[in-house]
């Protein structure tokens, strides 16, 4: 078998740990570990490689927000946990495309999970209303909104970087931005 | 105050840069005005949203470059459940499977049915045997025939024969052998010879196996024919050994030159020999003879693949037939010739000796 498949495998609190310490190598660790058992499930049952890669990346956000929230319990295995994701995550999809065949070809046990999953779309839903609105933003009020808002800079270094003159126009500039940027959130 | 001013103030407020006097008034601000207290916890959220989307971004963004990492290909094929592509397709598929088998079935057994393959019969292997065309019903000629023959005061049959086949004398007394398949089923038996005289004959003994019959002549008007001048070859003939038949595919005698091609007959058949000879349905049953006029064959049949191809039983299974007649069933006895006195004379010589002990053999069966 591909040397991929004997990577590793990172205890159970090593992760919840690591995601809390936002460590980079354990976060890898995690992803490594556990992408074939997903990638199996997907190809297995009518999906691909990439179809398996959104899955999975969707289930990896999803435990990671659930532990940065602190509600995480390890009541089951992690793997469980992620496979029962993918897999709820996976039987929505193949409804949505139409292309569920009336049974799903299984290689782990699993958990109900739907409220979670349930939760994690109405969440992921306001994150790409966010994003959509964002988009038809437009320049320069796109950028002033991900320096100051996401990525925290100071209103001075926005200043330097558009090269208003006095601090108050750029408030302003900010103030008229951030209106706008509701507006467009709001109207989806 | 103006939005903008606002706003302003709840930013600083929430990320706590605010002075502790301007909170303290900005506090009591809120709890004096609701507006003010919902707009700030809005404002909070929006900000928050923006913030976890920034999160979501940046974690994607990681995934994705671990993600580069991953030989995906390899391990797709690595994971990918091969066997289990046949039970897929069985199960998304298999009524269409179902059906399709079905009708392939059905058309492999019609067909069978149709070409005649189901039945025992080869359809490549003709006997040849002479179904004679059904005797006609006109009157006149029937009238004229019978009336010719008890003219003529011979012997013999007055309907016409249902097969023909051709069989040869064993002894001068009046044993002949031709073919079990000409004479199955029949009610009577006569043989005819060259010049036309019939005589009855009784079945005395079949060898199904090897395709052989012996009839025994017992016609008072059959007189003895003499010592047969051929002889019958035990041993095995060669290949390429220049071979020839004598038969009644038609009324007079025909002869029919060859050689022999095979030491197997039909399908591989070590009992027969293959021949290329020239054989028509009424030839079976006819001597197949070797140069020296000696008998290696007896004709059984021809391929209707190969034209030119025939078969004959081997001499010595005749032999073996011969011997295995039980004694009560001869009235006289079987002796065979060995002495061949054909061996020194041409071959048209040969023949012209022979015509005497070739018959017709005509079957009738109601």
């Amino acid at each position: 078998m591909n040397n991929q498949l004997n990577v590793e495998m990172p205890t159970d609190s090593e992760v919840i740990i690591g995601i809390l310490n936002n460590s980079d190598s354990v976060l890898k660790k995690l992803y490594l570990a556990y992408f074939p058992m997903v990638l199996q499930l997907v190809i297995n049952n009518n999906g691909d490689e990439d179809e398996a890669k959104d899955i999975y990346q969707e289930a990896i956000i999803v435990l990671y927000n659930k532990v940065k929230r602190g509600d995480f319990e390890l009541s089951s295995k992690l793997k469980t946990y992620i496979y029962s994701i993918c897999r709820r995550l996976w039987l929505k999809r193949l409804k949505q495309l139409n292309r569920y065949g009336g049974d799903i070809k299984d290689f782990q046990e699993y958990l109900p999970v739907e409220d979670e999953v349930e939760k994690h779309e109405e969440r992921d839903m306001q994150l790409n209303k966010m994003s959509d609105a964002l988009k038809l933003l437009g320049e320069p009020c796109k950028t002033i909104m991900e320096d100051f808002y996401m990525h925290n800079r100071s209103m001075q270094e926005i200043c330097e970087r558009f090269g208003y003159t006095n601090a108050d126009n750029a408030k302003t500039q900010k103030y008229k931005c951030l209106q706008r940027l509701k507006k467009l959130f709001f109207q989806q | 105050m103006k939005d903008n001013q606002l706003l302003e103030m709840i930013e600083s407020y929430l990320s706590g840069e605010m002075p502790a006097g301007e909170r303290a008034q900005f506090d009591a601000l809120r709890k004096k005005d609701a507006t003010i207290d919902t707009k700030i916890a809005e404002h909070k959220h929006f900000t928050g949203l923006l913030k976890q989307y920034n999160e979501r971004l940046s974690l994607q963004n990681r995934l994705d470059e671990i993600h580069e990492e991953i030989d995906v290909h390899t391990l797709k094929d690595d994971l990918m459940a091969h066997p289990s592509w046949v039970v897929q397709m069985w199960r998304h598929h298999h009524s269409k499977i179902s059906v399709a088998a079905s009708i392939a079935i059905f058309a492999i057994l019609l067909t069978l049915y149709f070409t005649g393959d189901l039945s025992n019969r080869d359809p490549r292997f003709l006997q040849l045997k002479q179904d004679v065309e059904r005797l006609k019903k006109e009157q006149p000629a029937l009238g004229n025939k019978l009336n010719d023959i008890i003219k003529s005061n011979k012997t013999g049959p007055t309907i016409s024969a249902k097969f023909r086949g051709t069989g040869f004398a064993l002894t001068g007394n009046g044993y002949i052998v031709t073919n079990y398949h000409v004479v199955n089923g029949a009610d009577s038996v006569y043989v005819q010879n060259a010049e036309g005289e019939s005589f009855r004959t009784k079945v005395i003994y079949t060898e199904p196996q090897y395709d052989v019959a012996i009839l025994e002549i017992n016609d008072p008007a059959f007189k003895n024919l003499g010592t047969v001048p051929y002889s019958f070859k035990k041993a095995k003939s060669d290949l390429g050994e220049n071979v020839y038949t004598l038969g009644f595919p038609g009324d007079d005698l025909k002869f029919g030159p060859g050689a022999l091609t095979a030491g197997t007959g039909f399908h591989g058949d070590t009992t027969e020999y293959e021949m290329y000879i020239p054989v028509n349905p009424g030839n079976s049953g006819g001597p197949v003879m070797d140069e020296k006029g000696n008998v290696i064959g007896v004709i059984t049949g021809k391929q209707t693949q190969t034209s030119g191809v025939a078969f004959a039983v081997k001499s010595n299974y005749l032999l073996k037939a011969i011997q295995s007649i039980p004694a009560d069933s001869l009235s006289k006895s079987l002796n065979l010739s060995t002495k061949n006195t054909l061996a020194s004379l041409s071959r048209t010589q040969q023949i012209k000796k022979l015509r005497n002990y070739v018959f017709m053999v005509k079957v009738y069966n109601q």
